[in-house]
């Protein structure tokens, strides 16, 4: 596949002449430099490199990488690079390239962005207000469209989705990687604690009622029963929701201010391929691991207030729990939560990507966010909900 | 039409603006292989408006854009990709990609659109990098280098594929004087070296005579361009008088000899 070519003519004592011909473009493909070294190795004599290129040679950056490599390569063995024979334009490049640039430290803050006084007619402050009925029939509209934005977005993300799957789209595990652990490590603290006291807030209101009937050993299924179903998955869902949905907002709006996911786009790169999907993937591989480990944390802190407190039984509290928790209420628990990843991913990533170009976009994206996202987690479990009754789960 | 003469970009009557608002109408000019095109105008007056639907992240209110006779937006999806993708483009805030460092901003065009193999990316990394004065920091984060260092790193991810257009917006806008220069050489250098077509917002006056072929003036108060030409002749000829006072830093201004107020 590579077409450009070198030749090493000797024929000048201590010389060594490279010629290069063929086709030295990035698109060709690149030659390694260690095809020279090794002649230098060979002939260890030799103290002076000559270049020279024949009629043919086509070029771009791909030559001027490797002549940059050569140059460098050979001022670190004291072999001086005569590039002479290259054409005009690339020794000035080159010349450009090797040059030691000073200035680095020279720091000037970024350039500006304003107005310029020009009016500008969308800014909403300047709007005379509307009476209340177009108002509210602005926020109608406004919200049919946002779920249709959703609607699409969600298009988007499964198109991409089979893009990954079927290995066509561009996917980087150290950023997905790095959203997993965020996504775990960050929220483990405040899940655990959340869920413990759940549980034991649980275990409380249930005792009082099952006292008056001799029951309390009854507060192990309310506990585990309510923590497994869907209490869990809901305190897992609001706090993802808090921590980092709203930081998936947070970043993408940035992003969309620093004109970032622009540059993604003009170079055919799809933000939802590269920013999005990585972000609900680890969000909904988490979902899950967390809210097992919360429905641990949840019948742990009714077992600290039955045992502690109410002075039941801790084996009978156990085996009681255990009776009672089915698995097929697992499960139930666990497509709570796939679904929660699902919507709080999906809103942060949506609200960030529509937010607006400054600052204040982003303080409004991140909100907004947590918002949608919280009423989703809200309205998603009472479907779930619906629908166990209906199959009888 | 001759495709020697046939000009890189060709707007007609473009007119540019978020939903309702208007910003720009009735731009037309060409762009031919091998300039430097300037585009002028004061803050706000659209600049990067218009070069948003140049590289085809925003449809324009009306009119075309052709890129070697071909209408941009009029093109399919896989159309507009393989024109953008011989775009290389420098915004005005740099938008460097914070998550990855500043090699591998430049290396992920290179590993998108090109079969080298990782080393060899991290040799055009490192050449793009010298390029423009920034050798040695591959592994830093854009967050972690000034303002103007950014600019001239997301300058070299634009030049990784030797892309046949350059657009820039406002490149010497936060950077030193030195630096300014440099980039005007380097300009000139990816022109006549790598054949490109470069086109250029800026304010800079000395960069504009100094590299400028060609250019517009967009003119905020009448919303659309004023002038077209070389800058010098511009300067020499042209009877706008917006025109004139922008190109000699508003020298007929009145002067208070430093005093406020
Ligand atoms: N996203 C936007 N929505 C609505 N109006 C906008 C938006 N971006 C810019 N504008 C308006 O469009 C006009 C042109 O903005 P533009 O950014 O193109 O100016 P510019 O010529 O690049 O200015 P500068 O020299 O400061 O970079 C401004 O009046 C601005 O208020
Ligand atoms: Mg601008």
């Amino acid at each position: 596949m590579l077409s450009g070519k070198l030749f090493f003519d000797y024929s000048i004592p201590k010389t060594l002449l490279i010629k290069l011909s063929g086709d030295w473009r990035i698109s060709a493909g690149l030659l390694s430099v260690d095809e020279v070294t090794s002649q230098l190795i060979i002939h260890p004599d030799t103290a002076q490199i000559n270049l020279s290129v024949s009629q043919d040679l086509k070029w771009d950056s791909g030559l001027l990488s490797f002549l940059f490599k050569l140059i460098r390569e050979s001022g670190r063995k004291n072999i001086p690079v005569a590039c002479g024979g290259l054409p005009q334009e690339a020794q000035r490049l080159l010349a450009l390239a090797l040059k030691a640039h000073g200035a680095n430290t020279l720091s000037v803050a970024a350039s500006k962005r304003d107005g310029g006084g020009v009016p500008d007619p969308l800014n909403p402050a300047r709007k005379p207000r509307e009476p209340f009925l177009e108002r509210s029939g602005g926020k109608a509209l406004q919200i049919s469209e946002s779920l249709a934005a959703g609607l699409n977005f969600l298009g988007d993300i499964a198109v991409s989705f089979l893009r990954l799957i079927t290995g066509k789209s561009y996917f980087r595990p150290e950023d997905f990687m790095l959203i997993v652990q965020r996504c775990g490590v960050d929220t483990l603290l405040l899940v655990s604690l959340i869920s413990l006291l759940v549980g034991m807030i649980l275990a409380f209101v249930g005792s009082i009622q099952l006292k008056m009937f001799g029951a309390q050993i009854f507060i192990s299924d309310i506990v585990g029963i309510a923590m497994v179903r869907v209490l869990s998955a809901v305190m897992t869902g609001i706090i993802m929701s808090g921590r980092i949905g709203a930081s998936f907002a947070a970043e993408l709006g940035m992003m969309q201010a620093n004109e970032e996911i622009d540059a993604l786009r003009t170079l055919g790169i799809s933000p939802v391929e590269f920013l999005v999907i990585p972000r609900v993937l680890a969000l909904v591989m988490m979902m899950p691991v967390l809210t097992i480990y919360a429905d641990l944390m949840g019948v742990l802190g009714g077992f600290i207030i039955s045992v502690g407190m109410l002075n039941l039984n801790g084996i009978e509290y156990l085996n009681h729990t255990q009776a009672a928790v089915k698995l097929s209420y697992v499960w139930v628990g666990l497509i709570h939560s796939l679904v929660f990843g699902v919507i709080i991913a999906v809103a942060g990533c949506l609200r960030g990507i529509e937010c607006e170009r400054n600052a204040a976009g982003v303080g409004t994206a991140t909100t907004s966010a947590v918002v949608t996202g919280i009423t989703g987690i809200v309205i998603a479990t009472a479907v779930i909900t619906f629908i166990c009754q209906i199959l009888g789960v | 039409m001759d495709p020697t003469t046939q000009p890189v970009i060709e707007v007609r009557d473009l007119d540019l603006g978020y939903n309702d608002y208007i910003v720009m109408r009735g731009l037309s000019f060409s762009v031919n292989k091998g300039d430097i095109f300037m585009v002028m105008g004061v803050n706000g007056c659209g600049k990067s408006t218009l070069l948003k639907s140049l590289i085809g992240l925003r449809a324009p209110a009306k009119g075309k854009v052709l890129y070697n006779g071909k209408s941009f937006w009029d093109e399919d999806e896989t159309g507009q990709q393989n024109i953008m993708r011989r775009f290389g483009v420098l915004y005005q805030g740099g938008a460097l990609w914070s998550s990855l460092t500043v090699g591998e901003n430049v290396a992920l065009p290179l590993q998108l659109y090109t079969k080298l193999s990782s080393r060899q990316i991290q040799e055009v990394v490192a050449l793009k990098l010298s390029l423009v004065g920034l050798e040695g920091y591959e592994d830093s984060f854009p967050s972690g280098i000034s303002g103007g260092m950014r600019k001239r790193a997301s300058l070299a991810r634009a030049i990784a594929l030797d892309p046949d257009i350059i657009f820039f917006d406002e490149p010497s806008a936060g950077l030193d004087p030195i630096n300014a220069r440099k980039l005007d050489d380097l300009i000139l250098e990816l022109r006549d070296g790598l054949g490109a077509t470069v086109v250029v917002i800026t304010h800079e006056l000395a960069s504009i005579f100094a590299i400028g072929n060609n250019s517009v003036f967009l003119d905020a108060e009448s919303k659309t361009m004023i002038a077209t030409g070389p800058p010098n002749v511009l300067l020499a000829n042209s009877n706008e008088q917006r025109v004139i006072q922008f190109l000699t830093r508003g020298a007929d201004l009145p002067v208070n000899n430093g005093h406020i107020g």
